[in-house]
């Protein structure tokens, strides 16, 4: 490992950030392309670690593939499991079995989560396993080159919609609140003091904890609609964003094209790995 | 007494009559498992039943994921997080395992994989048994790669083979596959059980501090999450740190060449054969799992009739046992092989004789009778133009 961090940039920003404790500091820079907001859900999620005062050698990052697969691994130098694409949440049900004291985060894009490993994040809210997991939406698949995702909006080009996607976008955080897991928000980018203060929340749930995190990739999926700049989709996000409560009180017409935002599920079920052990209990020796 | 020791220890010495896909689970138990992922799958689903019946009571964890690509995904991360982990499986969901069958063997993930095969391809015969899935086994993932698997012929090695199984696994840090089929899964006949000290566990190698997890040394040792090593596991190629390096040609050489000489120069002690030979033979049987059975019947009845024949059974199918078929070929000049696809074996066992090899291929749910096989050992018998008494 290498003492000395070289950060990119003039010599007076040398000065270490102090979250960068929490990075595997060695293979820095970050290879996420200018203006993407992978770097914001990093910086976010490392904040609320930090204000939690969680030790990393209490948590397992688990990852799928796609760039915000890197936001933890290898970026956060925490014990990190990079699996197969779609798959990060299984393999997570696995590790959390097995260790329950754990804090088990998956951070992983929505191809991965809502797309390849879609019934995996149905049936592990379902179940309500304790773990986190971040679904970092940037409405495209940005790794392979900006094809379009399962969270794409309706009639907007990709490089597979090149006459627009005809397809309708799923909500995933919808999604997940009716399949039972016990704390779902969505945030974006821009809303980045809401969204640490929602990813504190999501690491102290006891079950199934998920915030789907608007992100913005200007590259792959910006040069199809001509939004190139990180500042275009933040505005965006801005603009279009409603608050969940009232949200409540507009029609579906007046909601079509909108990001409702903030809190859609609180609820304290029944944790699953809490009821295996439970199960376990009944056999061991008095 | 550990509780997995106590609840064993009902089971000891005693001789019960159970499935081969019971005695499998078993085997799991004895060998240490205590976690278990799986899917509903015909003939394999009694060693799920099993498993979430009995490892609760062996403080384990047994749990039902939503299909065959999670199950083996969670019985990765439970062996991350320390426990010793199993799936169990048939045909179709095999072949959903495939991608995280390379993940185990990229990453090292000692773990065990039963595939109780079945007919197919697809659905095919849903339930009915067959052998088609040995190839499978071998080259079903992608990528340059070696692996383990065994194949048990009776109730009571489908208990051995599970624990040699996970055994192999810790000992090699990789997959294993453990190839019943639905033959042997759903064959009910006694097993004896061992004490739990009788039985040889093979414990996980963990590394001391700053020792490479990844290389270094051709089986590296593991260390495990939650210990503050902050480990980095990938299926990307990654140098002996774990740290990934997808760019450098000679990282990618030195990783997967490892990886299959881990087990490559091993082949000598893993393969392991069962063999009756007889001074004369002409003829030899090599066969396996549920065939072997059929095929042993009717090598011992063409023997009551006069006609010398060899019995090779294979108990390892990968890494191949290459000697002990070298070893027949050179006391015979014809071998054949039953077996309930149409060829696998004796195709890869051509690689390694110019005698003419005979297949005796048998598909579509059924396995070979007696006298099917010995039909064919004294038709051989006959061109060879030896003396049938």
């Amino acid at each position: 490992m290498k003492d000395d961090v070289i950060i990119p940039g003039p010599e007076k920003r040398l000065k270490p950030h102090r979250l960068l404790k929490f990075l595997r500091q060695e293979i820095l820079p970050t290879t996420f392309c200018p203006g993407c907001g992978c770097g914001t859900v990093l910086n976010g999620f490392a904040q609320a670690v930090d204000e939690l005062g969680i030790d990393p050698k209490d948590m397992v990052f688990v990852t799928g593939i796609g760039c915000s697969s890197w936001i933890p691994s290898p970026y956060f130098k925490g014990d990190t499991l990079h699996t197969t694409h779609g798959r990060p949440i299984a393999f997570a049900t696995g590790v959390k079995i097995m260790r329950p004291d754990l804090k088990v985060v998956v951070i992983a894009g929505d191809g991965d989560i809502a797309g390849i490993g879609g019934n995996h994040l149905i049936h592990a809210a379902r179940r309500n396993i304790d773990m986190t997991v971040l679904m970092v939406n940037n409405w495209n698949y940005g790794m392979t080159g900006g094809q379009v995702s399962p969270t794409t909006p309706f009639g907007v080009p990709t490089t597979t919609t090149p006459y627009d996607n005809v397809e309708h976008p799923l909500e995933a955080a919808e999604l997940v609140a009716a399949a039972g897991a016990n704390y779902v928000s969505r945030w974006t980018t821009y809303h980045v003091f809401p969204l640490m203060e929602s990813i504190q929340k999501a690491l102290q749930v006891d079950g199934f904890s998920f915030i789907e995190i608007l992100s913005q990739c200007p590259v792959s999926y910006g040069k199809m609609v001509d939004m190139r700049k990180a500042s275009d989709f933040l505005k965006f996000y801005r603009d279009q964003s409603v608050r969940v409560h009232k949200a409540k009180a507009m029609s579906a017409e007046e909601l079509e094209g909108k990001i409702v935002v903030g809190k859609l599920m609180e609820r304290e079920r029944t944790e699953f790995t809490a009821s295996l052990r439970r199960i376990n209990e009944r056999f061991r020796k008095g | 007494m550990t509780q997995r020791q106590s609840r064993l220890k009902e089971f000891e010495n005693r001789t019960l009559f159970l499935l081969g896909d019971e005695a499998a689970a078993y085997g799991a138990l004895y060998a240490g498992c205590d976690f278990f992922a799986g899917y509903p799958i015909t003939p394999a689903s009694e060693i799920a039943e099993v498993m979430s019946r009995e490892l609760p009571r062996v403080d384990g964890y047994y749990v039902q994921m939503e299909d065959e690509l999670a199950s083996l995904s969670a019985v990765i991360g439970a062996v991350w997080a320390g426990g010793k982990a199993m799936t169990a499986t048939s045909g179709p969901g095999f072949s959903l395992m495939q991608e995280n069958i390379g993940y185990a063997v990229m990453t090292e993930t000692p773990c065990v994989i039963i595939d109780v095969q079945r007919s197919g391809p697809s659905t095919g015969q849903a339930t009915k048994p067959a052998q088609g899935d040995v190839l499978q086994a071998r080259w079903g993932t992608h990528g340059d790669h070696e692996i383990i698997a065994l194949a048990p012929s009776s109730v009571q090695e489908c208990f051995e083979l599970t624990v040699a199984s996970f055994n192999l696994a810790e000992q090699y840090r990789t997959p294993v596959i453990l190839l019943m089929d639905g033959e042997i899964g759903h064959l009910r006949e006694s097993v004896t059980f061992p004490t739990f000290d009788e039985v040889a566990r093979e414990e996980r190698r963990l590394a001391e501090p700053d020792t490479d997890l990844f290389g270094g040394e051709p089986i590296p040792p593991m260390s495990l999450f939650g210990e503050g090593r902050f480990i980095h596991v990938t299926g990307s190629t990654h140098k002996a740190s774990g740290m990934r390096d997808v760019q450098t040609q000679a990282v990618h050489e030195e990783l997967v060449t490892r990886l299959c000489q881990k087990i490559a120069d091993a082949r000598a002690e893993i393969a392991s054969v069962e063999q009756d030979l007889v001074d004369g033979a002409r003829i030899g049987v090599l066969t396996y799992g549920a065939t072997a059975r059929p095929a042993r019947g009717a090598v011992l009845e063409a023997r009551r009739m006069g006609c010398a024949v060899d019995f090779l059974r294979l108990i390892t199918i990968w890494p191949f046992p290459e000697e002990a078929v070298k070893r027949l070929a050179e006391r015979v000049e014809t071998i054949l092989v039953p077996e309930m696809n149409l060829g696998q074996i004796a195709r890869e066992v051509e690689r390694f004789t110019s005698l003419p090899i005979l297949p005796l291929p048998k598909i579509g749910g059924v396995a070979h009778t007696v006298d099917e096989i010995l039909e064919a050992i004294l038709s051989s018998s006959s061109e060879l133009g030896s003396a049938v008494g």
